[in-house]
């Protein structure tokens, strides 16, 4: 399938790491990244106000003093919700890639290795689930298993299996030829230690970018589930939600779309940058800037 | 060289910037083409041959800066707008590569490559140019013209792919065919066809044709004149004639002994030229051959030898201690 | 060629079937008793019982998946217990606003990604250049519902130009259709064009940089003829397998879209469905919707042959 076959061309891995000097935008998307990471640990240490507490007397408020980003429309202040809603957003971005990774990438290094029937049987199956719209099997799941934030993260870690299936394979296959594993398989190691200290290793960093790219899809994923009333539950503050529930508001106080829209912009944004750049490092026909 | 040239490249060098610091890929360079006549240019890979190629058609990459004059039929090529340029080329002014697998694009039928150039600079119709087309390939001794037309490049075998783009450079009448490399792709069996093929149809159209190679083979009895080019420089230039009966230059000389002769005993050994081509971005001060001459003598270290003749006028070689050698001499 | 074709047929059936499969799994395991949800307040042990038999029901999952199946090899894709309407029916009054829009959006998408890729080749490493590429990268960024956000903010809202909401079958209004079309499509061509613009910009820099390219200028060549003809061609294989994927995944992509703006296509079809458990309705159009995926694909694969002859003849 051409899906597939796109995926086996292009990644290409080259162990030897260039010397490419990282932009400041990169830096700067770190930083942010940071400062998001870190807000969202020390929430409730730094907030005034709870991101569920409505004051009805302060519905959509503009900022002031004590509500610095202003309140929504129940009256709840928007940066502490704001903030809770980066420790949701960033929580469910980060394990659901990780189911990805260990699973998908663990399948794409064993069938990239051992080849055969094995990998014929993952490769089809992951077929099978990339034939699925992902929003429309994210829905089907929810209903099945109702909404909570541990299945939302279940269902986008599983959906992300086929994608880090594919890089993992192909990264495997282009190196599984080459000199250092054929000369260790004639000194008789066993596949366990080929798999782990010669070509664990060198699949990591392209792994590790594509985990960085998965993770910035997590959150928009996470952000249309959310925006359609179908992630997070309320009364949890997610982006998407609040974005969601801004729409009402767009004649009288855009910011409430607009606050929210702009952070979680700036999140995936930054996440694709780093990831992109960690991409371009390790494997330059991939780069894109 | 009575006859007004058609080509008069006049002092051309090409620089180009370089990570690692200006690279002069031509150095001063003086050339004549007379109408109908044939130039060799002969040197190793690197010696800047193809830019000199491609300074002559003024395709040179954007980042390259030439200085000095290219001639054509009297007008200034280095100082004509991209437009006159244009029709200049394909026109009278054509050009074979040497890969034919490259040069002409895979996803185009060899009639449309052929006949795209006869409608631009010619103005046929369709038909007229497909009429064309096909007497062109006939004429090239490509077999079965009408069913190629619409045949892509990678099912035609590698000579005729080379004869295709032979007959595109052909198609319009050029006055001058610049043939780089054009039978290097090539099996050596194939070779002699297609160089007799140009001097030909040279010799059919009074085309005047230049044919830059790093074969002297190439060149013995299909040039009148050869020049020898090292590190970006013509070293030795005479009528062909002359320069084998008499070269100059102990590069020419290392030159012609390096290829391989059918009839030396076996386990000759292969004389090739000891060392490497220099490094254009860190030129030397003397000679550019001395470090692998094995004549060199002091001053060849130390200044640069112009180019000047000796005797006649038209056999120039840049050597302060020139030697005297024919070819077939033993090695 | 046939061979070619065979093959690759061969490999859609089992992908189609295991599809198919999965879909029946997800609807079937869907909680709530469908024969109670249908009844509703009607519902006495005893009539849910009959219902149960009636539907099949109490038979076991892999007998109802292959009896599903039958019917659905026949073209009897069900019938909604809600609505009434087959499932054919539902999907085929839907199935049109959700092509317009999607071939509406690629269009669009294309307009803005193929002519600034083009530029951007041929002025590769200029300012423009770098800016643009830095655009697309953001605008990878931007979410679809973000754009949607933004898009009925400048245009509905403070400019009212254009409606947020709504749908005029073309039929019947077509510029009032196309007006309705006109937010959404914007809203996924701005997803599309990054990735356009991007692929077809990087194959035609590596394009312009082969040897006929350069003897396409020594042949002079007018410079339009040379871009679009000798350097468009071949560039444009990746990015046909791009579109042909990007409208594929668009299939189930739409459905943001069409939910944020209100028209009736197949992703709100596909919601509702699963909102009112119409069971019959949610597999019909889900197996719709990843059967067109695996076909779209498998187009693609096709039409990649058609342009690179060297492919049609066996790789040469």
């Amino acid at each position: 399938m051409a899906v597939l076959d796109i995926g086996i061309d292009t990644a290409v891995v080259s162990p030897v790491k260039r010397k490419r000097r990282v932009g400041t935008l990169f830096w700067m998307a770190i930083t942010w990244i940071a400062f998001m990471g870190v807000a969202s640990i020390f929430a409730d240490l730094l907030l005034a106000h709870g991101p569920i507490d409505m004051d009805m007397l302060e519905r959509r408020a503009a900022p002031s003093l004590s509500h610095w980003l202003g309140t929504d429309g129940l009256g709840r202040d928007e940066l502490a919700r704001l903030i809770h809603g980066a420790r949701i957003s960033l929580t469910v971005g980060l394990c659901a890639p990780m189911i990805g990774l260990s699973i998908g990438g663990g399948l794409g290094i064993l069938a990239g290795y051992f080849r055969g029937r094995f990998e014929t049987l993952v490769v089809g199956s992951m077929d099978v689930l990339l034939a699925f719209p992902p929003l429309v099997f994210a829905l089907a799941v929810t209903a099945y298993l109702g909404q909570s934030l541990f299945n939302l993260t279940c269902i986008l870690g599983v959906l992300g299996i086929p994608a880090f299936m594919r890089v993992a394979r192909a990264a495997t296959l282009s190196l599984a030829e080459r000199e250092f594993v054929v000369a260790a398989r004639a000194l008789g190691a066993s596949h366990a230690r080929i798999l782990i200290h010669e070509l664990l290793p060198n699949v990591f960093l392209p792994l590790l970018a594509f985990f960085l790219l998965g993770v910035a899809v997590t959150i928009v994923v996470e952000g249309a589930l959310s925006f359609l009333g179908l992630g997070v539950p309320p009364p949890a503050p997610s982006w998407g939600s609040m974005i969601g529930e801004g729409r009402e508001s767009l004649e009288l106080a855009p910011r409430l779309a607009f606050i929210p829209a702009a952070t979680m912009f700036l999140t995936v944004l930054s996440f694709n940058l780093v990831g992109d750049t960690l991409r371009a490092l390790t494997d330059p026909r991939q780069g894109a800037l | 060289m009575s006859a007004p040239a058609l080509l008069s490249v006049e002092g051309v060098s090409v620089d180009l910037p370089t990570p690692r610091g200006n690279l002069r890929a031509v150095d001063q360079v003086d050339l004549r083409v007379a109408p109908g006549q044939t130039l060799g240019i002969v040197g190793e890979s690197g010696c800047g041959k193809t830019m000199l190629s491609r300074a002559i058609l003024q395709l040179l990459p954007k980042k390259a800066t030439l200085t000095g004059r290219v001639r054509l039929d009297g007008q200034d090529l280095t100082r004509l707008g991209a437009e006159p340029l244009r029709k200049l080329r394909g026109r009278a002014l054509a050009v074979v590569f040497q890969d034919p697998m490259t040069s002409l694009n895979p996803v185009l039928t060899i009639g449309s490559q052929l006949i795209e150039t006869l409608q631009e600079h010619l103005e046929f119709d369709a038909a007229t140019a497909r009429k064309r087309s096909i007497e062109l390939l006939a004429a090239v001794g490509i077999p079965a013209p009408e069913h190629r037309l619409t045949q892509y490049p990678h099912q035609l075998s590698g000579g005729m792919r080379q004869r295709v783009a032979i007959a595109i450079a052909l198609s319009c009448e050029p006055k001058l065919l610049i043939a780089d490399e054009p039978t290097t792709a090539l099996d050596v069996t194939i070779q002699a066809q297609i160089l007799d093929l140009l001097a030909r149809e040279q010799r059919r159209r009074h085309m005047a044709m230049i044919i830059i190679t790093h074969d002297l083979g190439v060149v013995a009895g299909r040039t009148d004149e050869v020049a020898v080019m090292y590190a970006g420089r013509v070293v030795e230039r005479a009528p062909t004639p002359a320069l084998f009966k008499n070269m100059r230059m102990p590069y020419t000389e290392a030159l012609l002994a390096a290829i391989p002769k059918i009839d030396a005993a076996p386990h000759t050994p292969l004389p090739a030229i000891s060392g490497r081509p220099p490094d254009p971005t860190r030129p030397i001060a003397g000679c550019a051959f001395s470090p692998r001459c094995r004549y060199a003598m002091a001053d060849c270290h130390q200044k640069k030898p112009a180019l000047a003749s000796a005797a006649s006028s038209d056999h120039q070689y840049a050597c302060f201690h020139p030697i005297h050698a024919a070819a077939g001499a033993c090695v | 060629m046939l061979y070619f074709i065979g093959h690759r047929l061969l490999y859609l059936v089992p992908v189609l079937l295991a599809v198919s499969l999965l879909t029946f799994l997800i609807a079937s395991l869907l909680p709530g008793d469908l024969a109670y949800v249908i009844l509703g307040d009607q519902a006495t042990p005893e009539k849910v019982e009959a219902l149960r038999r009636d539907m099949g029901l109490d038979q076991p999952i892999w007998w109802r998946y292959l009896s599903w199946l039958g019917h659905v090899l026949q073209g009897d894709f069900g019938r909604s217990f809600r609505t009434g309407q087959t499932v054919l029916q539902a999907v085929t009054e839907r199935l049109p606003v959700s092509i317009e829009l999607m071939l509406l959006a690629e269009l669009i998408g294309l307009a803005i990604g193929v002519p600034l890729a083009i530029a951007c080749a041929v002025k590769a490493g200029s300012s423009f250049d770098r800016f643009m590429t830095g655009a697309a990268f953001a605008m990878l960024s931007v979410p679809a519902f973000l754009s949607a956000i933004l898009l009925i903010y400048v245009f509905a809202v403070e400019l009212r130009w254009l409606p947020a909401t709504g749908y005029i079958p073309f039929a019947e209004d077509p510029i009032g259709n196309l007006r309705c079309l006109v937010l959404p499509a914007l809203t996924l061509a701005f997803a599309e064009w990054p990735g356009i613009m991007r692929v077809l910009r990087s194959d035609m820099i590596a394009t312009l940089q082969e040897d006929y390219i350069a003897m396409a200028k020594a042949k002079g060549l007018k410079p339009a003829r040379i871009l679009f003809v000798h350097a468009l061609k071949p560039s444009s294989l990746t990015l046909v397998t791009i579109t042909g994927i990007n409208i594929g995944r668009l299939i189930g992509g739409t459905l943001i879209v069409e939910t944020v703006f209100a028209l009736p296509g197949i992703g709100r079809l596909l919601v509702g469905a699963l909102y009112t458990r119409d069971l019959i309705i949610l597999q019909g159009v889900v197996l719709f919707v990843a059967a067109g995926f695996v076909i779209m694909n498998f187009i693609v694969d096709m039409f990649y042959a058609v342009l690179d002859p060297r492919i049609r003849h066996g790789r040469a």
